[in-house]
């Protein structure tokens, strides 16, 4: 979060960056020796890089140019898995439904995160610091936990909301079902993850100079001018590289959906979400080709939409422009 | 980036990791030194088969066999109820190992994975020496032309299985014996004020299936024989009608729509919310399983035949009924064989299975033994219900054709319930939906669709 001291980390980043070019002009075989004592210090991270990522990518990269049909067997198809992807209805409808889920819930999260820790940055008392922990639990609990615990609270059953609602006389809503699930899956991440986005934009404003508020407030800044007019677009760092986690995370949304699907009465569709597709094409249906050949559509819906959203939101100086 | 990829990564991983925990019992096959066994060995220098099984009497099951047994002792474990079971098993055909020696299957997943050739034809290891034991419609759902892929064990045959106290509440002195009395009298039920009559559960597509066999439609026909052919009709007048019918249904709010086997429904059937239950002779060991028919609801429940929609024409059907199945990663075929016949075949286990309704045994002996036929079942208050409704719902099942895809079949299915339940489609417009996707999916795996 050191970018919101901007200017003076550039500098001395392209100072860094200036030496470097000028080391390597003349390099000498200490040096080498050097890089090769580099290079066994990444070693071990390098092992688990390739071992775990770098390898199965290929492998499913591999898988997902080839056809399996039950009654056909395998043959090579090159692309063709990826041109069935993208008019797949199922997968599309996926697609669809994540990103209309960002479009909503990311403004809500981080409407929700950045005015909890605005208020938290205001308020010294020890009942903020109990207040930061209360924020920050829910992201402790796993989110295979969370959407239990909440599938219960959804319960029309057993949940409290059918308690509540049977005080007035009324019938609680199904939260789960199919036109309420947008909603009630969206609560669901806005409780999980809220907290622990208000922790980094908190952070990202105790990184501020106190010294600019007084500043302000000499120049007569009530409260409001000062959270809106200074902490806010000196946070916007912080505020884009949690815009950025959101994005990809709801784009692969899964965990949730996956969890609540079986208490949902069949509103969770086993293409629900383009990553729930995926998972049920290899784990049930065995089709582990096409499951590889949407991992990567997916890869690829997710890579053009954070690359929009870092080239509109793009710096002068940033490696996009 | 590297976060987008995560999928993409836990495929291929699983994939080509996939051996994991079950890998030490197949690289291992029938060496005496398997480990992760739920069960402890009885002649520990016997060879062992590993089995993946999920009976909720299992434990005995397996004792009783490796008791019985010198020459080969099973390895039990369980891998997941049903549809768990099965995803695991199919990732472990398409890895090419980490499969058990036998497999608990349900009779409508055999095809598929036969077409996989993940199981053994069980002919030549004298499958046929059992035959007699079963009945036709039984061995038929097992076997494929002369070859015999599992040996049966249980069955399902449904029946309506009832409150009596919510119908002598209501007035309903004889239960219904067609759907048409079946509407009616749930008719009757809400128009008092009382609980929903049924449930029309999207999560078991099986049953619907079976209530569209019922009157007359044949989804699929298939033969290993020619494997690459299928014909598909699910666009029939009998499915359009039985699916407009339980659409009605759930319109007029005569029953819910709650899926099955989850706490809700349970909760429901627990507290009186369901008069009906439409499900099978193994639901009464399910359902005291999982606490119901204890206490107060103790002896509240009775069972009769499955409404009819001619009945001077009874048809019956079949929901669920297992069988053990000989994976081909097994390493001794023979040893594994003599697994699938023997285990849950003998006396005390199968006695043990239908005394606590867990099972409704296949075995002919059991079928036609007094003890059996007039066994006053607890559940139902005494009633004798293997003779007066499961025993002739069974010798009239006469055997289903199955497809190989009926893990997708089922999604599609259930797809479509849920639309139904949720009024955004017709009875007649699911029919013609489902036939389209099947079609579709079916060619796009290479069959030719008759």
């Amino acid at each position: 979060m050191t970018d919101a001291g901007t200017l003076p980390v550039e500098n001395l980043g392209q100072n860094r960056r200036g030496s470097s070019v000028d080391h390597r002009s003349r390099r000498t075989s200490r040096e080498r020796k050097h890089s090769l004592a580099g290079w066994l210090f990444i070693a071990p991270f390098g092992a688990v890089f390739v071992i775990f990522l770098v390898a199965p990518l290929a492998y499913a990269l591999y898988l997902s140019l080839f056809t399996k049909g039950l009654a056909t067997g395998t043959t090579f198809s090159g692309f063709g898995n990826y041109v069935k992807a993208f008019t797949d209805p199922s997968f599309l409808k996926g697609i669809w439904f994540v990103i209309r889920f960002s479009l909503v819930l990311i403004p809500v999260q981080m409407a929700v995160s950045l005015a909890a820790a605005l208020v938290l940055d205001n308020v010294t008392s020890r009942f903020a610091r109990f207040s930061r922990l209360m924020i920050f639990l829910p992201y402790a609990v796993p989110a295979v936990i969370g959407a239990l615990m909440w599938g219960f609270l959804y319960s029309p059953s057993f949940g409290p909301l059918q308690q509540l609602f049977s005080l007035i006389g009324q019938k609680a809503p199904f939260l789960l079902s199919p036109t309420n699930i947008f909603g009630g899956l969206m609560n669901v991440v806005t409780w999980q993850w809220a907290g622990y986005y208000v922790i980094i934009i908190f952070a990202a404003l105790q990184g501020i100079d106190p010294t600019i508020y007084e500043a302000a407030k000499i120049d007569g800044a009530s409260t409001r001018q000062v959270a809106f007019r200074i902490k806010v677009p000196m946070i916007s760092s912080a505020l884009i590289l949690i815009l950025v986690f959101a994005l990809i995370g709801t784009l692969q949304f899964f965990t949730e959906p996956q969890v609540l699907g079986p208490i949902a009465n069949g509103t969770i569709t086993p293409y629900f979400t383009p990553n729930i597709y995926a998972f049920n094409l290899a784990f049930t249906y065995a089709q582990f080709n096409y499951a590889s050949a949407i991992s990567f559509a997916l890869g690829i819906v997710v890579f053009i939409g954070v690359y929009i959203f870092l080239f509109l939101t793009r710096k002068r100086g940033s490696f996009l422009s | 980036m590297l976060v987008t990829l995560t999928s993409a990564v836990a495929i291929a991983a699983t994939l080509a990791a996939c051996s994991g925990s079950a890998g030490s019992s197949t690289t291992a096959g029938t060496s005496p030194k398997l480990t992760n066994c739920t069960n402890k060995m009885v002649n520990k220098d016997a060879p062992q088969v590993s089995v993946w099984a999920w009976y909720p009497n299992m434990a005995k099951v397996v004792d009783n066999f490796n008791n019985t047994h010198t020459d080969v002792q099973v390895c039990w474990t369980v891998a997941g109820q049903g549809a768990p079971e099965y995803a695991k098993f199919q990732t472990a055909v398409s890895a090419g190992k980490g499969a058990p020696d036998v497999i608990m299957l349900e009779a409508d997943q055999l095809t598929g994975f036969e077409i996989q050739k993940a199981l053994v034809d069980l002919s030549p290891f004298g499958a046929n020496d059992v035959k007699k034991n079963f009945s036709d419609g039984a061995w038929k759902d097992v076997s494929q032309g002369k070859a015999v892929y599992a040996i049966p064990v249980d069955g399902g045959p449904m029946a309506m299985i009832y409150r009596s106290d919510v119908f002598t509440k209501f007035g309903i002195t004889t239960p219904p014996t067609t759907w048409k009395e079946y509407e009616a009298d749930a008719q009757k039920v809400k128009d008092a004020g009382g609980p929903l009559f049924g449930d029309l559960g999207s999560n078991v597509p099986a049953v619907i299936t079976a209530l569209m066999t019922q009157k007359g439609a044949v989804p699929f026909t298939y033969d290993l024989a020619d494997p690459q052919k299928i014909s598909i009709k699910l666009d029939d007048q009998a499915t359009k009608d039985v699916l407009t019918y339980w659409a009605g249904l759930v319109k007029k709010g005569l029953v819910g729509t709650q899926d099955q086997f989850t706490t809700d429904y349970i909760s429901g059937v627990v507290g009186g919310s369901y008069a009906t239950y439409v499900s099978a002779a193994w639901a009464p060991g399910y359902l005291t399983g999982a606490g119901v028919g204890k206490g107060t609801e103790k002896g509240q429940f009775a069972v009769a035949p499955l409404p009819q929609w001619d009945p001077s024409n009874p048809v019956s059907v079949n929901w669920g009924g297992s069988t053990f199945a000989v994976t081909s990663q097994a390493t001794d075929k023979k040893l594994a064989a003599e697994v699938a016949k023997g285990l849950y075949a003998d006396d005390a286990s199968l006695t043990d299975g239908w005394k606590t309704q867990t099972i409704f045994p296949l075995n002919q002996g059991v079928l036609k033994s007094d003890a059996f036929i007039n066994n006053p079942v607890d559940f139902f208050k005494g009633q004798t219900a293997n003779k007066d409704v499961y025993i002739p719902a069974e010798n009239q099942y006469k055997g289903f054709n199955y497809s190989p895809f009926s893990v997708f079949y089922y999604a599609q299915l259930q797809a479509e319930v849920v639309k139904i339940n949720a009024g955004q489609t017709t009875g007649d417009q699911a029919a013609t939906d489902l036939q389209a996707t099947m079609v579709t999916y079916a060619k796009s795996q290479g069959f030719t669709v008759k």
